[in-house]
């Protein structure tokens, strides 16, 4: 009862307080004179949004870089040690590998899926076609945690004479083999394919939704086109619907492979980086919650930020080009 | 829900007086529902198949879940369970009724303490998103375009930057533990997010109707309130969304600020569970779907908002 009588002081506080400042500072610089009023109101209105940001995100990013620099608790300066010590281990090179390996492989059938999905719905009647695309939407909704929950499930094993609960096993022992401890069964990284699979499965139905819109920004015209030419199925497909929705493919592509890279939550509660399965986006909080080690968990996030420079760069550089055709 | 705090797909929503839209869809005037007296319906066997092969792929493991979580502890342990399925008289909800009242980590107090992080966390960050977007359409300062290329640059950068650092000043501060920790950090991670919805939202307005309030001599801080705001609804709706789905979904940010303790969120407990494992699965089953609710019914309630928010922007490319 407290906790809802705090939230909801919170919410009020929160909300009054932040239009009592505008308030109060909206005043403040219409007293000013005219001409420095118009100056100074922008900073105003942008003044707290940037405050968050730098207080919550760049003050903090900047330190993160600093301790990278520094010894586990940081209190006195290692130079360069816990980047060396890191990428030196063998751990740390199989948690690269794992990461390459995610960012190859997730945007790719996620994608590939999503616009498989969004091609086929649009040929379905409407009532079809609209729970076809929630119900593979719907994982979208579910969080990290409670995904890893389900496929656990999925995964979950029990010794050979018991019965499996785990529909992954009840498959296998049906064929007359042994069942398999999924998630430490490291053998050609299929216990990383098992989670990478948890981690498209809630992704595909992004993909499907914006692929599906873009399918249906088709003009139709070019369609009949080309059936007046002669063109089959597949060639309409291929030659007049896939160059149509690229523009859109890439921006699904690029917003997926970035939620890959910073990913963690899948890795850090199914395996918690064990059986060699870590990437870097759960690496940092391993080295951060078990290991206790803030020197060594800054250093993998500032490599993480170097990884991820490239994108930011498209990223500004397609929004200036947007601009730019407003 | 990773992709909602990756964004770049999902600004403007469209739906709103934009007067100026014609323009930027160009030759994709004629879209949509001509489509379906042309091609939909029109599928074969094979097409009705696959995409229900699909589905039923996609929603197999959820049902799973849920019905574990109505079988007594001996038998989602024992045996696998499709096997209840044949026998659906056997189901319980004594499951649901340890996990959220009675069991070690009471899922009901978890609940109400995700409520008490989501819903300040949501709104907070919106008004001050708004405002900001407000100054960056409709007013002229230096360093307007390089503070909103940050932001854009912002939009990418992993939360993981500013943990450790975050939870040093907090510390300082005395709140680590405290809702507040979690509403501040909230707030900070999602402000590029909600500013950038926002403006690219309110970019879209007719300008027309903005001057012609000046004219009448109403401040920024009056058209702010009586003509940007509301005729924003679709964009903040959007936004908010996704912001309460994001935050209701973490894991490492209510993990870090608030732990383990009586504060836990239901993302933190659902971990706990799942790390220790000495619970079963009949349990364990029953507190994931529990995690579950609350943005499922948002997410079917809303699903038009979310998805239009995630579309138009992405569409337009």
């Amino acid at each position: 009862m407290i906790k809802i009588i705090n939230a909801l002081l919170a919410i009020g506080g929160g909300v009054l307080g932040a239009m009592l400042l505008f308030w109060v500072l909206n005043k403040l610089v219409e007293m000013l004179p005219r001409k420095w009023e118009a100056r100074v109101k922008p900073y105003v209105f942008i003044g707290p949004a940037l405050f968050a940001i730098t207080v919550f995100l760049l003050y903090p990013a900047f330190q993160t870089v600093v301790a990278s620099f520094a010894n586990d608790d940081t209190t006195a300066w290692v130079g360069l040690r816990n980047y060396t010590s890191l990428l030196a281990s063998r751990e740390f090179q199989t948690t690269l590998i794992n990461t390459l390996m995610w960012t190859l492989i997730v945007p790719v059938v996620t994608v590939a899926l999503g616009l498989l999905v969004a091609t086929l719905a649009d040929r379905l009647t409407p009532g079809g076609e609209k729970v076809s695309k929630t119900l593979i939407f719907m994982p979208m909704a579910i969080s990290m945690v409670g995904a890893s929950a389900i496929w656990g499930f999925i995964y979950a094993v029990r010794p050979a004479a018991e019965n499996q609960i785990g529909i992954l096993n009840a498959v296998v022992t049906a064929t007359g083999a042994d069942p398999v401890n999924w998630l430490q069964m490291s053998n050609v990284k299929i216990n990383t394919f098992l989670l990478m699979i948890v981690f498209i499965w809630t992704q595909v139905g992004y993909a499907m939704v914006l692929l599906s819109a873009a399918i249906k920004g088709v003009p139709e015209d070019t369609i009949e086109a080309g059936r007046i030419d002669g063109a089959n199925e597949r060639q309409i497909f291929s030659r007049i619907i896939v160059p149509q929705v690229w523009p859109t493919l890439i921006t699904v592509f690029v917003t997926v492979l970035i939620g890959t890279m910073k990913t963690a939550d899948i890795v850090y509660v199914m395996t918690n980086g064990n059986f060699s399965t870590n990437i870097v986006g759960a690496a940092f909080f391993v080295e951060m919650f078990k290991n206790m080690d803030n020197g060594r968990a800054s250093a993998i996030v500032v490599m993480l930020m170097l990884a991820i420079i490239p994108v930011m760069v498209y990223q500004v550089k397609q929004f200036r080009a947007q601009e730019a055709n407003r | 829900m990773t992709t909602s705090a990756t964004p770049v797909a999902v600004p403007d929503p469209d739906a709103a007086p934009r007067a100026d839209r014609t323009g930027d869809r160009g030759g994709r005037r004629g879209r949509n529902r001509t489509r379906v007296g042309g091609q939909a319906g029109r599928a074969g066997w094979l097409v009705n198949l696959v995409v229900a092969a699909l589905c039923v792929l996609w929603l197999i493991p959820t049902i799973g879940l849920l019905v574990t979580s109505f079988r007594d502890p001996s038998a989602a342990n024992d045996s696998g369970w499709w096997t209840a399925l044949a026998n659906p008289l056997s189901l319980t909800i004594d499951n649901y009724r340890e996990v959220l009242v009675s069991g070690q980590t009471p899922m009901l107090n978890s609940f109400l303490n995700s409520l008490v992080v989501a819903v300040p966390a949501t709104i907070i960050p919106i008004l001050i998103a708004a405002f900001a977007a407000y100054a960056f359409t409709f007013m002229q300062f230096p360093g307007r375009d390089l503070f909103f290329i940050l932001l854009v640059a912002l939009l990418v950068v992993p939360n993981q930057v500013a943990f450790v650092p975050l939870f040093q000043l907090f510390g300082q501060l005395g709140i680590n533990g405290q809702f507040i920790a979690v509403w501040l950090a909230h707030a900070g991670f999602g402000m590029p997010l909600a500013v950038y919805i926002l403006r690219n939202y309110m970019s879209t307005l007719p300008m027309a109707v903005i001057e012609s309030a000046k004219i009448d001599g109403a401040s920024h801080f009056t058209t702010f309130w009586r003509l940007i705001i509301p005729m924003s609804y679709p964009a903040l709706a959007s936004f908010a969304i996704f912001q309460f789905l994001w935050v209701w979904n973490d894991l490492f940010v209510a993990l870090i600020f608030l732990g383990q303790g009586d504060n836990m969120v239901m993302t933190v407990n659902l971990a706990g569970m799942l790390g220790s494992q000495g619970q079963g699965w009949n349990l364990l089953t029953a507190g994931a779907f529990l995690t579950m609710v609350m943005p499922l019914l948002v997410f079917l309630s809303m699903q038009r908002f979310f998805i239009r928010g995630m579309t138009s922007g992405a569409v337009k490319g």
